[in-house]
């Protein structure tokens, strides 16, 4: 049974990094607690600070046993309070914007988590009914194993400390709250989470690169093969390419001293996820019946309704993965990101739909939804430097390039049932380069060193699966069988139908 | 006896129903259809390329009648469902050898 060749192959995979993991667990990298001062007129005086910063909830804890006795549970909840608060050690300080900051990057963390069912939904009304189960399972597959990958080795990976700049292979997460990695001492106000809220958060993006392959290669590839490249992607590939900009590594040589500049991930999540469903839709070929005799056939989405119940749906994912990625909960940075990402959603949906009116001649409908998310896409490298006026150009200009795009892979017969490509492999280049026009900060950026770096990821990721993808369909084969694909992969690859109840004549 | 198979607009459904109730029909099965005439289909666009819908969605409307009914429901329903437009549909008359309500094991006129 060739089924159970996939399996067998997908077990060793996932024994091989479970093995990688098992090596050593390793406890993230801490920044160095400062040494303590030899003058004791130093430790002085951090403890008097500390004790300050305490005093409240001290006086708090006396008053309460003045009042109520030393064992009643007034007393006991008040210092349980205190307990917490004392569990900051030195950072004690900073412990009511340490709480609201880490608060919040878990929320952001569901957030991002939303985006999963936001794409779940926006590939199956994309694509023909008697394909759904596949794409949900796909779904389900993808944010389960990006999340396992991402604890077995992947986010320490991800973030490897110090490195050659290129590759470090991490280990499994071992205690994030080990070493003071659960106080504000992990990463101060610029990373103002503990070590567990850091990795959920990350966690939660690296799926995303995975997901935004199976759009686009939907309906007609072979769910085992895609299965084994999907947890290679996002297991090596997307921590090893994300570590060259947020790890640490040689991204940030570029633009001078200013470093690449990809705020919440228009490359290193984005153009990388498009660049690598580029090259399995190369590999890959059209879906039979979309191209007779030379001309395009479309092939139409099933629903509608659920395609835009998934954009919105990433639409307010988005706040999380842009909000998120301000890694504390800064007022100005948040307020800023939040506005900028609403606003560039909503200038890239006006684009589309201003373009495709007047070229289409026709209001489309998944052209409008493809705009909204070109401009979240756009903003996503540059939501925290750009002004009100230049989020509103960003997203218009993703707006009218993704219809343009979507239009060109469409006619050089590239595929692309969802315009996975086009969202988010060409506007997150646009996003990139965006943010050498429209940066406020005047931080440096040049547009040599923004495409320096956005290439760079793009080009990994691309020949990263064209490879992989390459060796598999020389193998075992990445597309199913013509008879499969015109009966529908849920019954050939599942045996399972989406919707059993309607009649057959709606596939 | 005789069946009344008409093709029609889907929208002129409830419309041909009320004329049919009003000349005494007391039963009649919809299916719904699709398909084309002298009209053929039309053009659509989906992101960006067009292509044609050939069958169209319609609705038809089978009714068993007496000989001596047969020509005003012809008329009830050709005056509800007329638009004046193309694509309005077709009425046929086929003759039917016997009818039987299950129910009862009435046959003929009785049945209907």
């Amino acid at each position: 049974m060739k089924i159970k060749k996939y399996l067998l192959a997908l077990l060793l995979t996932s024994t091989a990094f479970l093995m990688a993991g098992s090596l050593g667990a390793q406890d993230v990298p801490v920044e160095e607690m400062a040494e303590a001062a030899a003058d004791p007129a130093a430790d002085a005086a951090l403890a008097a600070a500390t004790e300050l910063s305490l005093a409240p909830a001290r006086a708090a804890v006396a008053a309460m046993e003045a009042k109520y006795g030393a064992d009643s549970g007034e007393a006991e909840y008040a210092q349980s309070y205190l307990d917490i608060i004392e569990g900051q050690g030195e950072w004690a300080f900073a412990f009511d914007f340490f709480t609201v900051s880490m608060l919040w990057t878990v929320i952001a963390a569901a957030l991002v988590f939303v985006m999963h069912l936001g794409f779940a939904t926006l590939e199956s009304g994309l694509t023909q009914s008697k394909n759904t189960v596949n794409i949900l399972f796909k779904n389900v597959f993808i944010i389960s194993i990006g999340l396992v990958t991402y604890a077995v080795i992947g986010f320490n990976t991800h973030y490897p400390g110090d490195f050659n700049g290129w590759i470090s292979f991490g280990s499994m997460i071992g205690d994030l709250n080990a070493d003071g990695a659960n106080t504000f001492g992990y990463g101060g106000a610029g990373l103002a989470m503990t070590g567990f809220g850091d990795f959920i958060f990350q966690a939660m993006f690296a799926a995303t690169a995975a997901t935004i392959v199976s759009g686009a290669v939907a309906e007609r590839v072979k769910l085992g093969s895609f299965m084994i490249f999907a947890t290679l992607l996002v297991g090596i590939a997307y921590p090893v390419v994300g570590s060259w900009h947020w790890g640490g590594g040689w991204l940030g040589g570029l633009n001078g001293d200013a470093g690449f500049k990809d705020f919440a991930g228009s490359a290193v999540v984005h153009a990388f996820g498009g660049f690598a469903a580029l090259a399995c839709v190369i590999l890959l070929g059209p879906r039979a019946g979309k191209y007779v005799d030379g001309k395009i056939r479309p092939i139409l989405g099933h629903s509608m309704p659920l395609a835009t119940i998934g954009v919105f749906l990433l639409f307010l994912g988005w706040f999380g993965f842009n909000g998120g990625s301000v890694l504390s909960a800064d007022p100005s940075g948040i307020g800023l990101v939040f506005t900028t990402t609403a606003l560039a959603a909503a200038a890239g949906a006006l684009g589309s739909i201003l373009v495709s009116w007047v070229f289409l001649k026709k209001p489309d409908l998944s052209m409008a939804l493809n705009g909204i998310l070109a401009g979240l896409v756009g903003i996503t490298a540059c939501a925290d430097i750009v002004s009100v006026m230049g989020a509103l150009i960003i997203g218009l200009i993703a707006g009218i390039i993704v219809v343009f795009s979507i239009i060109f892979f469409d006619k050089i017969k590239i595929d692309d049932p969802v315009g996975a490509i086009s969202v988010h492999g060409i506007c997150g280049i646009w996003g990139i380069l965006a943010c050498a026009f429209f940066d406020v900060t005047d931080s440096g950026y040049t547009i040599f060193g923004q495409l320096t770096g956005v290439f760079a990821v793009a080009l990994a990721a691309f020949i990263f699966s064209f490879i992989v993808f390459g060796i598999l369909k020389v193998t075992i084969g990445v597309r199913v069988s013509p008879e499969e694909e015109a009966e529908g992969l849920d019954i050939g690859e599942h045996g399972q139908e989406a919707y059993p109840d309607f009649a057959a004549s709606s596939r | 006896m005789k069946l009344v198979k008409a093709v029609i607009k889907p929208f002129k459904l409830e419309e041909v129903k009320e004329a049919l109730a009003d000349i005494g029909i007391e039963g009649m099965t919809v299916t719904e259809v699709k398909g084309f005439g002298r009209q053929k289909g039309h053009t659509e666009i989906y992101r960006g390329s067009e292509y044609t819908v050939d069958f169209l969605p319609k609705v038809m409307v089978e009714i068993v009648v007496d000989d001596a009914d047969a020509d005003k429901t012809i008329e009830a329903i050709v005056k509800a469902a007329k638009t004046g437009k193309i694509g309005d549909g077709k009425v046929f008359l086929i003759p039917v050898e016997s009818a039987t309500r299950i129910r009862t094991d009435e046959t003929g006129s009785e049945a209907l």
